[in-house]
């Protein structure tokens, strides 16, 4: 390749940031070759510095970051060199940015057309009408409903996906060499991905333009890049085009990224029904019904699996199961016999055997609370167990959950991830219940922190003998610890069964829908995909 | 009917509703008046008898409701009563009608209050954004320590050391701010010059603050750094992209200081002793002279009231979300 | 960092989970933030500090009685009579020490009955959500409406100036602010899931608001008890200047002003006289200013705002 063809270079680039009174390193030398109409995929869990490394890209670091060191050179031309004016007439005519949030990155106060093309027209590139027109020829190709007039509407007017495929033509309105996308799918529910996906990755195509894509989903990088590197505390890991890294991954910690999906679970047998919703309807307040006619039988010992997008009423379900939502009509039965409807006419007993662990440990955990506080308050409320005694449990608890006696006196704040969500776990076991939903529980976590949580909960399932009802929306997690799996849609029951069952074909149309988009390992999985939906006209 | 002009209808119906609401209490804290309370304003020699004619004639012989309906009646029609002030213990009533009382003072006031807005508003305005854009350079040090001092003077404070330095020092000023209606209109604002200033001062540094608070949130909102990332001008950023977004919270911070000015000008005109409503409340309070202390209470109310209204129809207006509904 | 490795060199998610974070005791936080603060929230500190000491010693460290009448009115600057006399032939100096006592005083009182009316009935409005909280919230809104020195000099008019109708007419209308700013912090508090998990155990109200609301609503809460003790006592300070706050004889800042206004005028012939009205106002003035540096300096610390480097 001849070295015209290289239009980032960046060499062992340093920044730091300031939190704590004091500056960290953020990222520690880091290199990056990009070549024209290339695609680098930029991975690695939350912390890694991807995005701080994506803005360096474009030569620009965020209030409380500098960049302390190396080299960044676009086309030549020396970024770091650059005074304001200068970088300033880069940015949206030759390196454009898309969010991670489209909804908040869209000025509430401007319509959409406008504001796609501000920086064309700004920077002179063209006049209002012609980058107009091309606004609409970009929304076109992008798959948006009524391209002619959705430019009229205002932010709030428009659903996430239609407002991310917009931010990309606004990207791509001055047709830059280089676009950095910043997790631009991460908040998009999955079958709305696949199409802002495939969307992205043909009008970058189609112009030929250079891109960073960051992510922390392997699946979805594998569809898009050319080549990836995996960035671990602001360090590179692994750097290899993309069909090497994924058939033959070298370092120890690439190969773990994806480990959530190699967990087997061995069989569990089935004994008897513990929790059974009966034509359950509810709602909040006087609205739609968020909840419509359903009926979920519950295996003792087994993990039912509750999938579903959002809106599709997982989470209420867990509302109602807990009694913090009394349904409109219906019933629940627990062992057998009735469960009252609300919270307040439940017993100790009842409430005891159900327990939740929230999504976000950090605000499902009192901040002002120690983790003695926090897994003591069940042991005494529930069981009567103070001083000694509580000591003892409090210790027993830690030790099934991995950690050791020095996290007694210590503040959420001062765990990490993982440790928090384990805490989590022991204060619902340390009520000792029958039954345990799980929010999401590892929906926030890194991927390795994820397996190593599922990986405990499996073990205490085995040791314990819980029933857990694991609400998701990651069918890779689905298929690595359920036993049986409920699908919802729109308030509605999609269908219910076994693990095995419901992954086998034949599949109900939203079934279809939902397990399709799921991208996989496989970097043609997308193209296919397309080739499929094409062909049967989705 | 478009939704917006739902939301004013609603927001205008509940200013009412508070009005009236306000007006009962105004009213009903006279229930609270301690019984020798005919005597405290007639005097020490009034005749029971005559106390008794005083009690009749302020109808405090009648039912509570038929009382305020009466009042409201009168209220709503431009009578607001007349003033204890001008009863003695004889019983001869030379009192004068409490509107006559209020007028002029009510016109001194507002033409303070206008003089005050029309240079403070501004400034503030000008102070708060340009603190805000160059956000913890040297001049936001400055005037950031500088407008935190102010505030925490009391209003008599700032108003005498003006009278100090400009008046009794200087002498370029009057201290005392006797303006009538006859007065031509620039003697008037000489005179008030003062007083104007005073309240200013104090102001100028509420509105500031407040300002910049605001400013600063909505340049944290990630559309700006969006604006930025798209090489956008700063002064692009300001006045395209922050501005329209930033309405709403800048009337609310006018609205809410323009309503403190209504009451920190009290004290002003106690200082320069400058004829307004404040000075009128103060002394009727001092003389316990109900009718005037009531009109004096609903009218600085009804103003208050009235400037939150505008704050609030004007961040509806400004609000995209509400103009072009889904 | 290091990459937490199995023996046989894999990676290791379980080593990663017994990775531990940096801890330090409250004292070391305390001296830490202390450290970092501004000159000018130390300037308020130290004022602050002086001011409570002058209130709590005053009867030790006045020379006179704060009524004490001595025969020569209008006396100048001496060294009997650090600030001179008043009109009544008072020490204005003793009237300006026990004036801390007084003014402060009062205040303290004020801003507490606030906030403990303004505080349980904001915790009481966010915890229960429903009809209660709407017409806390609706009566809240209507009292509001009418500028707070207004209504105090109504409803003073009507019962009269005695101390404890000062503190209890102040307080009541200051509890509205407290109010609102309480059920604030305690609804963006009440959504939290632990909460949430509360509830779920079956802990009944008292407990929920006790062990798990108020400590995570604290900071806000004494920034504005700091902002609203300097809204009370400047508000006190009008008052008695308008002559309706605290009444003669007591010695207290802002009457003290009005008593001695007049001498302003003198200012040409004899500064110091003009500058005996002015002493109280200052006092007040530098108090208030101490404790707004402090409050801000506070604010600023715990809002985590991310300023340019």
């Amino acid at each position: 390749m001849s070295t015209n063809d290289v239009l980032l270079t960046m060499r062992d680039v340093r920044i730091d940031g300031y939190s704590d009174d004091r500056w960290h390193h953020i990222i520690k030398g880091v290199d990056v070759t990009l070549k024209r109409g290339e695609i680098l995929g930029l991975i690695g869990e939350s912390g890694a510095g991807k995005s701080t490394l994506g803005l360096a890209a474009m030569g620009f670091a965020r209030p409380g970051c500098k960049i302390v060191g190396g080299s960044i050179e676009f086309d030549g031309i020396d970024l770091l060199k650059l005074n304001h004016a200068e970088l300033r007439s880069l940015h949206g005519s030759r390196i454009a940015y898309v969010a991670q949030s489209a909804a908040a990155s869209f000025n509430p106060a401007h319509r959409l057309i406008n504001q796609t093309i501000e920086s064309t027209v700004s920077h002179g590139i063209s006049d209002s009408e012609t980058a107009k027109k091309d606004a609409i020829e970009l929304y076109r190709d992008l798959q948006l409903p009524d391209p002619e007039n959705i430019g009229q509407r205002y932010p709030h007017q428009v659903s996430g996906g239609q407002l991310q495929r917009i931010m990309t033509a606004m990207a791509m309105s001055s047709r830059p060499d280089l676009i950095i996308f910043d997790e631009p799918t991460t908040a998009l529910d999955v079958t709305t991905q696949v199409e802002v996906l495939t969307a992205m990755r043909t009008i970058v195509e189609k112009y030929n333009t250079a891109a960073i894509y960051i992510t922390h989903d392997l699946a979805v990088v594998a569809q898009m890049a050319d080549a990836i590197k995996v960035l671990r505390y602001g360090e590179t890991v692994e750097d290899a085009p993309t069909r090497q890294m994924m058939s033959d991954p070298q370092e120890a910690y690439t190969q773990s990224l994806w480990a959530v999906r190699s967990i087997e679970k061995p069989p569990q047998p089935a004994i008897d029904t513990i929790l059974e919703i009966n034509q359950v309807h509810a709602s909040y307040g006087k609205s739609v019904k968020v909840l419509n006619d359903i009926s979920i039988k519950v295996p003792r010992g087994q993990t039912l699996a509750v999938v579903g997008e959002s809106g599709s009423g997982k989470s209420t379900a867990a509302r109602v199961i807990t009694g913090l939502l009394p349904p409109l009509e219906g019933q629940i039965k627990f062992n057998g016999s009735a469960l009252p409807a609300a919270l307040k006419n439940r017993s100790k007993k009842q409430l005891q055997s159900i327990q939740m662990i929230y999504q976000m440990a950090d605000t499902a955990m009192n901040p002002r609370h120690t983790v003695r506080d926090i897994i003591g308050r069940p042991l005494s409320f529930y069981l009567g167990l103070t001083g000694p005694a509580q000591d003892q449990r409090i210790m027993q608890l830690l030790q099934l959950i991995e950690l050791d006696e020095s996290f007694l006196d210590r503040y959420p704040s001062e765990l990490s991830g993982g440790q928090k969500q384990r805490i989590c776990i022991a204060r619902a076991l340390a009520a000792e219940p029958e039954l345990i939903i799980c929010d999401e529980v590892t929906s926030a976590l890194d991927q390795i922190v994820q397996e190593g949580i599922l990986k405990l909960l499996l073990r205490l399932q085995q040791e314990l003998g819980i029933t857990y009802i694991f609400i998701t929306h990651d069918i890779a997690t689905v298929r690595a610890i359920a036993d049986q799996v409920v699908v919802m849609f729109q308030g509605k029951v999609v269908e219910q069964g076994g693990k095995e069952e419901i992954f086998t074909a034949p599949y109900p149309e939203y079934t279809e829908l939902l397990l399709s988009s799921v991208p996989e390992m496989d970097p043609d999985w997308l193209t296919q995909l397309q080739q499929q939906r094409g062909a049967s006209g989705v | 009917m478009h939704p917006i002009l739902t939301t004013i209808i609603q927001r205008l119906g509940l200013g009412l509703l508070t009005l009236f609401v306000v007006s009962i209490i105004i009213f009903s804290a006279l229930e609270f008046l301690p019984g020798d309370f005919g005597e405290a304003v007639l005097g020490q020699a009034a005749l029971p008898e005559t106390v008794e004619a005083f009690r009749r004639e302020l109808g405090l012989d009648k039912p509570p409701v038929e009382r305020y309906l009466s009042w409201v009646g009168n209220v709503l029609s431009g009578d607001l009563g007349n003033s204890f002030s001008g009863r003695n213990s004889s019983g001869v009533d030379r009192s004068r009608e409490v509107w006559e009382l209020i007028q002029p003072r009510l016109a001194n006031t507002l033409f303070l209050a206008s003089m005050t807005a029309l240079i403070a508003v501004p400034l503030a305005l000008v102070l708060g954004i340009t603190a805000a854009l160059y956000r913890n350079s040297p001049y936001d040090r400055v005037v950031n320590a500088t407008t935190l001092t102010t505030i925490s003077f009391p209003e008599f404070f700032v108003a005498y050391i003006l009278i100090l330095i400009f008046s009794t020092y200087l002498k370029v000023f009057p201290s005392l701010a006797n303006i009538s209606d006859s007065t031509p209109m620039l003697e008037k604002i000489y005179r008030s010059a003062l007083p104007a200033l005073a309240l200013t001062l104090v102001i100028v540094a509420h509105m500031m603050r407040m300002t910049r608070a605001a400013i600063i949130n909505l340049l944290a909102s990630p559309y700006i750094e969006m604006a930025q990332l798209k090489g956008t001008s700063k002064a692009k950023v300001i006045l395209h992209h922050a501005l329209p977004n930033a309405w709403a919270p800048i009337v609310n911070v006018i609205a809410f200081n323009l309503a403190y000015l209504v009451v920190g000008v009290v004290v002003v005109e106690v200082v320069f002793v400058y004829p307004g409503l404040g000075q009128l409340m103060v002394d009727a309070v001092s003389s316990r002279d109900i009718p005037v202390v009531q009109a004096c209470a609903l009218i600085f109310a009804g103003t208050y009231i009235l400037l939150n209204l505008f704050a609030d129809v004007i961040s509806i207006i400004t609000n995209p979300r509400l103009l072009h509904p889904r | 960092m290091n990459t937490p490795t199995t023996p046989n060199g894999g990676y290791s998610a379980a080593k990663e989970v017994t990775l531990v974070k940096a801890r330090r005791s409250v004292l070391q936080n305390v001296w830490r933030t202390l450290k970092t603060a501004p000159p000018t929230a130390w300037f308020g500190m130290i004022v602050i500090c002086l001011y409570l000491i002058v209130a709590l010693f005053a009867p030790l460290l006045a020379p006179h009685g704060q009524s004490q009448v001595f025969p020569m009115a209008y006396a100048p600057w001496s060294d009997e009579f650090r600030l001179g006399t008043d009109a009544l032939g008072r020490d204005v100096f003793s009237r300006l020490i026990y004036g801390a006592r007084n003014t402060i005083g009062i205040a303290v009182a004020t801003t507490l009955l606030a906030f403990l009316i303004g505080g349980s009935l904001g915790l009481i409005a966010a915890i229960s959500r429903n009809w209660l909280d709407q017409v806390l919230s609706r009566f809240v809104d209507v009292l509001m409406a009418i500028p707070s020195l207004i209504f105090a000099l109504m409803l003073l008019s009507i019962f009269g100036s005695s101390a404890t109708n000062l503190i209890f007419i102040i307080a009541v209308l200051d509890a509205t602010r407290v109010f609102r700013l309480t059920r604030a912090v305690a609804l963006n508090v009440v959504v939290m899931d632990y909460v949430e998990a509360a509830k779920l155990r079956g802990e009944g109200l008292v407990w929920i608001m006790r062990r798990e609301i108020l400590p995570n609503i604290m900071p806000p809460l004494v920034a504005e008890f700091g902002l609203r003790f300097c809204f009370v006592f400047l508000t006190i300070a009008a008052l008695s200047f308008l002559g309706v706050g605290i009444q003669p004889p007591t010695a207290d800042w802002g009457s003290m002003v009005r008593e001695n206004a007049g001498l302003i005028q003198f200012a040409e012939y004899d500064l110091t006289a003009a500058l005996t009205p002015m002493i109280p106002a200052a006092a007040i003035a530098l108090l208030t200013v101490a404790v707004n540096f402090v409050v801000d300096w506070f604010l600023h610390q715990t809002s985590g705002l991310r300023d340019e480097h």
